[in-house]
């Protein structure tokens, strides 16, 4: 009987993306290769430190936007939802450091529900929604602190949250960390994951198969809110104050770290690893630009940092479309 | 009674669909459901698994009268609905579909990875499929994504499992396969409504047949108490004279080679393909799924590239680079998927009809609207589209109006050649004879056609010749006086000694 039903097997051999998951990894050990061989102090604990510490924010947005993507969204409300709960925690953060936290948190779930319903019940396409709230929390955020920065206390504790160390590496760090192992738990093991990317498959399918499609969209974008408000607090624990005209553009840097990462825009495949791996690429990539900087053989401006970065990730999606075309001809 | 649907009503803005309609199943039978399209079946599966409600009628199911809200509704109940577009999830793993929103738990409220896999071979096994459940579902073929989603109603206690049009994208092979499914799901006792546009699936599986007609149900019948000719007939509604056969009025081709296609290769699909097309002939072209037809075809038409071959057309070797050379050439193609190559849903049926032959429109950079509406009328007219006007969107048409739209928006170009993929797909049997009757029409005015087509009896009533692949290569060259089924399907398996 197995023979007879041999021609059902698998068409195609396992996916390539996997493969290009583990290209993303092998891409950032060779950076780090590269960089220890050319610059003396690339691998001094102060630079890696410090790179960690900062973009820690970055990772914790990344994760979020993976999320959103998975299920054929997109969120780019997260810079200025991130300005805005700057700002929301640097108001809080005299009264406890703790108060700092949630007020930024809290200012994440208020954009992150608002998107959700947006999305989920008056039917809004993710790129529309998202983006007027994108302006509606950076108009937000200016309006709370009077179009200026807002110092945050120093006596409560609370910058300890961007500065301080725990077990010799940066509580940011730690933080991006938990959120990262909660989200491969949630993505990986729990059934929610199988709904999230289920529905990046196809919304009208997963509908059919009685998955609760619009409750798991409402906690996806909830989710994407949180982690932006939790970078938020990191940035105004960091630099010492609430900065509404921070985040600009952070959006596009989550969106190509995910899109590194191995997970298509069009939703259904993704990985956690591999967007946290995606997010340290890309961000390997300014720290040697930084250093190449430092040796003084050139002088890249931000500008064409910024250009740079743009062609990197227009050479990953080109990449990513190849291997989607493979897998389609497979 | 397992579920009894009684004097059902549904009207949509007006329009009544149903009238006082009915159903009934008996536990572990295969009920067909059958009717033109437009004769309510899929309204009435809807209102069953509670994608719509009704207006008025009683559905009973296992004894208690039911109001389902949703299809979520309908599956927990117990009625699992398998499509022909299969509503699983690619790229989910096929144990992952087997239990999306239902995956076994562990203490911590995780998925139980281990005992999904475990349960997921299980089912699958009852169906006599060893497949790697821990691959993505996209890696696998149709019918193996349709057992894997009827695996997943079974896993759910479906006491009913709906088939709709469940068959119409596999071939014999697999079909077969999905029969001894629907054997097994009887043997435990589970009922199937089976839905199909192919009439011999349904004596070769059904036990029972519903007829419906005009939003009513027609007839009630065991399956062996009605004959093939009897059926159509009651589905029709009237005497039926020529499904069987668009009929052969013409002398014999003159003998004139249209195309010939030599030793055509591309890739691992397209190996080994010779075939000719006199002008005035219907080629039928047949083979397996997977044989390489669709693929064949595409080389014709230069939508893809070939790796080795030759091919000539009106007696001169041609190296289309692209469609658009082919089209300027006189060649059409009319696609086998409607929706997704074929029509614009939004546009009018002018606008479709007139897409490909709108640059040839243009007076001074703007589209001459008067001999636009020529065209539009003449060959709405000439192919009999029932539709309320040019302006209507061709969505609202049926599958065989959208079909003879597309037909047009070629015809309307002249071509000397017409490659028509799968054309009567989804179409219901009246327009299937139709369509066939049209394109004998014009191959008797000299055009060429060359007619993909998985339905044996379509080729065989229709085709002046039919070239079988088999594997990527052409294996056999049958003219029309020699066809029969059990010689396609002989020529298709390509066994012992049917070699070209």
């Amino acid at each position: 009987m197995t023979t007879y039903l041999s021609f059902l097997g698998p068409l195609a051999p396992r996916s390539t993306i996997a493969l290009a998951r583990l290209g993303v990894i092998a891409a950032l050990i060779a950076l780090i290769v590269f960089g220890a061989l050319r610059y003396d102090n690339f691998l001094s604990s102060y630079n890696a430190l410090s790179f960690l510490r900062y973009n820690s924010m970055f990772a914790l947005i990344a994760l979020g936007m993976a999320l959103v993507i998975m299920t054929g969204g997109i969120d780019l409300s997260v810079g200025g939802t991130a300005a805005m709960a700057s700002v929301v925690a640097a108001i809080f953060s005299p009264y406890h450091w703790a108060a700092g936290l949630a007020g930024g948190l809290a200012a994440g779930l208020v954009v992150g529900i608002i998107n959700g319903v947006v999305i989920t019940r008056l039917k809004i396409q993710p790129f529309i929604a998202t983006l007027a709230a994108m302006l509606a929390a950076y108009g937000t955020g200016l309006l709370l602190a009077g179009n200026q920065s807002v110092s945050v206390s120093y006596d409560s504790g609370f910058t300890e949250i961007g500065q301080g160390d725990f077990l010799g590496f940066p509580i940011p760090a730690w933080i991006a960390l938990a959120f990262y192992i909660a989200g491969w738990i949630a993505l990986e093991r729990h059934p929610v994951g199988r709904r999230v990317l289920a529905i990046g498959d196809g919304e009208a399918t997963a509908k059919l198969m009685g998955l609760k499609v619009e409750k798991t969209l409402m906690g996806v974008y909830i989710t994407s809110g949180l982690c932006a408000g939790m970078a938020g607090v990191i940035l105004a624990a960091q630099f010492g104050a609430g900065q509404p005209t921070e985040g600009v553009g952070w959006e596009l840097f989550a969106i190509a770290s995910v899109v590194v990462g191995g997970t298509l825009l069009t939703g259904g495949v993704g990985s956690i690893g591999a967007t946290l791996a995606g997010a340290l690429l890309l961000a390997m990539v300014f720290n040697i630009l930084n250093f190449e900087n430092g040796l003084g053989w050139i002088s890249l401006s931000a500008y064409w940092q910024s250009v740079i970065r743009g062609l990197f990730l227009l050479a990953v999606v080109i990449l990513q479309a190849k291997i989607a075309g493979a897998r389609a001809n497979g | 009674m397992l579920l009894s649907m009684k004097a059902i009503d549904k009207s949509f803005s007006g329009v009544r669909v149903l009238n006082a309609a009915s159903l009934e199943v008996e536990p572990g039978e295969v009920m067909a459901l059958v009717g033109q399209n437009g004769a309510g079946k899929s309204t009435m599966i809807k209102i069953l698994t509670g994608a719509y409600s009704r207006d008025a009628g009683s559905v009973t199911f296992q004894g208690r009268e039911v109001h389902f809200s949703s299809t979520a509704d309908s599956q927990s109940a117990g009625i699992a609905t398998i499509y022909q577009e299969i509503n699983l999830a690619p790229n989910r793993t096929v144990a992952e579909n087997i239990f999306l929103a239902r995956e076994p738990r562990t203490a911590f409220g995780l998925v139980d990875r281990r005992k999904m896999r475990a349960e997921a071979r299980a089912v699958l096994k009852r169906f006599n499929l060893d497949i790697d459940v821990e691959r993505p579902l996209e890696n696998f073929g149709a019918a193996t994504r349709q057992m894997v989603a009827i695996a997943r109603g079974v896993t759910q206690n479906a006491k009913l499992v709906i088939m709709d049009e469940a068959t119409s994208s596999l071939d014999e092979r697999e079909v077969a396969v999905l029969f001894e499914t629907v054997r097994t799901l009887k043997r435990d006792g589970v009922a199937t409504i089976f839905i199909s546009h192919r009439l011999d699936e349904l004596y070769a599986i059904c036990d029972r047949v519903t007829v419906m007609r005009d939003g009513r149900t027609v007839a009630v019948s065991a399956m062996k108490d009605i004959k093939k000719l009897e059926l159509v007939r009651t589905m029709l509604g009237k005497e039926l004279t020529a499904f069987t056969a668009a009929q052969r009025n013409r002398e014999e081709a003159d003998g004139a080679t249209l195309v010939e296609a030599k030793n055509l290769s591309a890739g691992v699909r397209v190996r080994d393909v010779s075939l000719a097309i006199g002008k005035g002939e219907i080629a039928g072209l047949a083979g397996l799924l997977g044989s390489g037809r669709t693929e064949t075809a595409r080389l014709i038409y230069a939508a893809d590239r070939r790796d080795g071959g030759t091919l000539s057309v009106g007696g001169r070797q041609t190296a289309y680079a692209q469609p658009a050379d082919a089209i300027a050439d006189g060649i059409g193609f009319v696609s086998e998927d409607r929706k997704v190559e074929g029509i614009v849903p939004e546009m009018s049926v002018r606008e479709n009809l007139t897409l490909a032959i709108l640059p040839r429109l243009q007076k001074s950079g703007i589209v001459d609207r008067a001999r636009q509406q020529e065209i539009v009328e003449r060959y709405i007219k000439a192919l009999g589209v029932k539709c309320a006007s040019p302006e209507q969107p061709i969505r609202e048409l049926s599958g065989g109006n959208q079909q003879k739209v597309l037909l047009a928006r070629w015809l309307c170009m002249n071509p000397r050649l017409l490659i028509v993929d799968e054309p009567t797909r989804g179409i219901d049997v009246g327009a299937k004879a139709e369509i066939l009757k049209l394109l004998r029409g014009l191959a008797d005015e000299g055009l060429s056609v060359l007619m993909i087509s998985s339905e044996l009896e379509e080729l065989i009533a229709a085709a002046d010749h039919v070239t079988v692949l088999s594997d990527g290569r052409s294996v056999a060259r049958i003219p029309a006086a020699e066809l029969s089924e059990e010689r396609l399907m002989v020529a298709m398996a390509h066994q012992d000694g049917e070699a070209a």
